[in-house]
């Protein structure tokens, strides 16, 4: 469903990706690991548009991503931003229904919160979370409500940005549960940015391994303990000692 | 060699002015095509429209009733000098309407809006909002710049208008309570003295004004840096732009309007 070939993208001296090859089948959840200022997040950028690669190509459905309409490109993703990035001047049912508020999915008020307070949920929030401004909330409660937005338009396609930075290993757990359920409930296709062990082996299906600007080594999840690459076995046993420099 | 070098760091410096010009142009020639261009927002704009103007009113009123104030003192105290106390109603109505009026709430505007502005929008970018409004489908340029620049546009006039009459009457108080002008007379006399041109000027320079307070608090907010830093820098580059821009604008349009 989506490949990507060859991308590259540098920002001045600094070439963060160095030619990422990676593909991601439709219906299944990849989680992209590596270290920090690896890369991880640029490239999920660059499939989104929100950062233009300097080469390569992005293919989505087999169509690049780059040409067609946009609106309806962005239509089939919805993402988890890893602070949540919900937006502080409206209130929580707002941002979980800020796209069928608007555009070309936009619904009358009373069915996109009715809706929004569906999706809250889902998530394992109460109704009454909905009218509190984001700034009200909990960390863990940030996050449920950016996964209840990234999934209220049902997209085919769901990001998810470091979806357990910050949180305690319980809440951790929870969200990496509520992920995997999410995504195998809608029969979405996920990619998700990680470097929480816990959330890999909850939430992958396939996992890759990016270092330096390529991808060192991608397959099953299951095999990922037993795949005999240093990078990957340095990185998931968080070893000091090994091919990844300890000091970037 | 070592001549050479300051020229070299002269025309750096000019190629970066320039570069940046062109960037601020290319930016605000984008708000106002996008302001022309669907979809409309008008939610935020009338967000707008209640934070630019309705909320800036007690700011602009009090600024100007203690200039116009001052003024009436200055032009009676100077006028006395040559016996000329007389036209302190004229030259408060003319230097209000004309310079102080628009200046002051352009300036007030600088500071309050164009910082709000662009701290507000460089926090949604230190965090990931802009990003995240990318993926509902929404343009920034048009949910975040654009109704916040037309609202500015219509609501900086009005302000003026306001605050050159709060200003008048911060004079007209004065002169008649501390100086011993003849209240009617000193009405008559404002009325009388002022054109269709000093008010026509005055609110073209809101006007002009607002498009540069709002365009550059989004602009900087929009390209701020990384982190606290980042939004302090935005912030305080997008009023010290917006300020300068705003003084040479009046320069500019004083010299259209009243050129001889």
């Amino acid at each position: 469903m989506i490949r990507m070939t060859g991308v590259q993208k540098a920002f001045g001296s600094n070439r963060v990706l160095r030619g990422l090859d990676l593909h991601i089948p439709r219906g299944t959840s990849m989680v992209i690991i590596g270290g920090s200022g690896t890369g991880k997040s640029v490239a999920l950028k660059c499939i989104l548009g929100l950062i233009t690669p300097d080469s390569g190509e992005i293919l989505v459905d087999g169509k690049d991503a780059r040409t067609g309409d946009r609106d309806a490109f962005l239509a089939r993703f919805g993402m988890l931003f890893q602070g949540g990035a919900l937006f502080d001047s409206l209130p929580v049912w707002q941002n979980v229904a800020f796209r069928l508020l608007r555009g070309s999915l936009m619904k009358p008020a009373d069915e996109a919160r009715a809706i929004a307070i569906d999706k809250l949920r889902r998530v394992g929030l109460k109704p009454d979370v909905a009218d509190q401004l984001p700034a009200e909330l909990s960390g863990g409660m940030q996050k449920r409500v950016g996964l209840a937005r990234a999934i209220a338009a049902e997209p085919e396609i769901i990001f998810f940005d470091e979806p357990t930075t910050g949180l305690d290993p319980i809440m951790a757990g929870v969200i990496n549960d509520l992920i995997r359920e999410i995504v195998v409930e809608m029969g979405a296709t996920a990619m998700t940015i990680t470097h929480d062990m816990s959330s890999v082996r909850a939430i992958a299906d396939n996992v890759a391994m990016l270092h330096d600007g390529v991808i060192k080594w991608t397959g099953p999840v299951a095999d990922m303990d037993a795949s005999g690459d240093p990078y990957l076995d340095q990185f998931i046993h968080g070893r000091a000692e090994g091919p990844i420099e300890a000091v970037r | 060699m070592i001549l050479l070098s300051p020229l070299a760091t002269l025309g750096r410096s000019v190629l970066a002015l320039m570069a940046a010009i062109g960037r601020v142009s290319l930016y605000a020639l984008s708000a106002f095509s996008h302001i022309l261009r669907p979809p409309f927002y008008p939610r935020e704009f009338f967000n707008a429209l209640l934070n630019i103007g309705w909320l800036s009113l007690p700011v602009v009123g009090l600024t100007a009733i203690f200039t116009g104030g001052a003024l009436a003192l200055q032009i009676y105290a100077g006028g006395a000098r040559f016996n000329a106390e007389a036209v302190v109603p004229q030259i408060v109505a003319i230097g209000m309407v004309r310079e102080l009026g628009p200046v002051l709430v352009g300036l007030m505007i600088a500071a309050r809006v164009t910082s709000s502005i662009a701290a507000e929008i460089a926090t949604m970018k230190v965090t990931e909002q802009i990003d995240a409004l990318v993926t509902l489908s929404t343009h920034p340029m048009k949910y975040l710049t654009a109704p916040r620049v037309l609202a500015a546009f219509i609501c900086v006039p009005l302000l003026v208008g306001i605050g050159d009459i709060i200003g008048i009457y911060g004079g007209y108080v004065v002169g008649v309570q501390n100086l011993g002008f003849n209240a009617a007379a000193y009405l008559q006399n404002t009325a009388d003295f002022l054109e269709v041109r000093d008010i026509v000027s005055s609110l073209a320079k809101g006007a002009v004004f607002g498009l540069i307070a709002a365009t550059m608090g989004c602009y900087y907010g929009m390209n701020s840096g990384r982190g606290a830093q980042g939004v302090g820098r935005a912030t305080k580059g997008s009023v010290e732009a917006a300020a300068v821009l705003i003084l040479a604008a009046n320069f500019v349009l004083t010299g259209v309007f009243f050129s001889v």
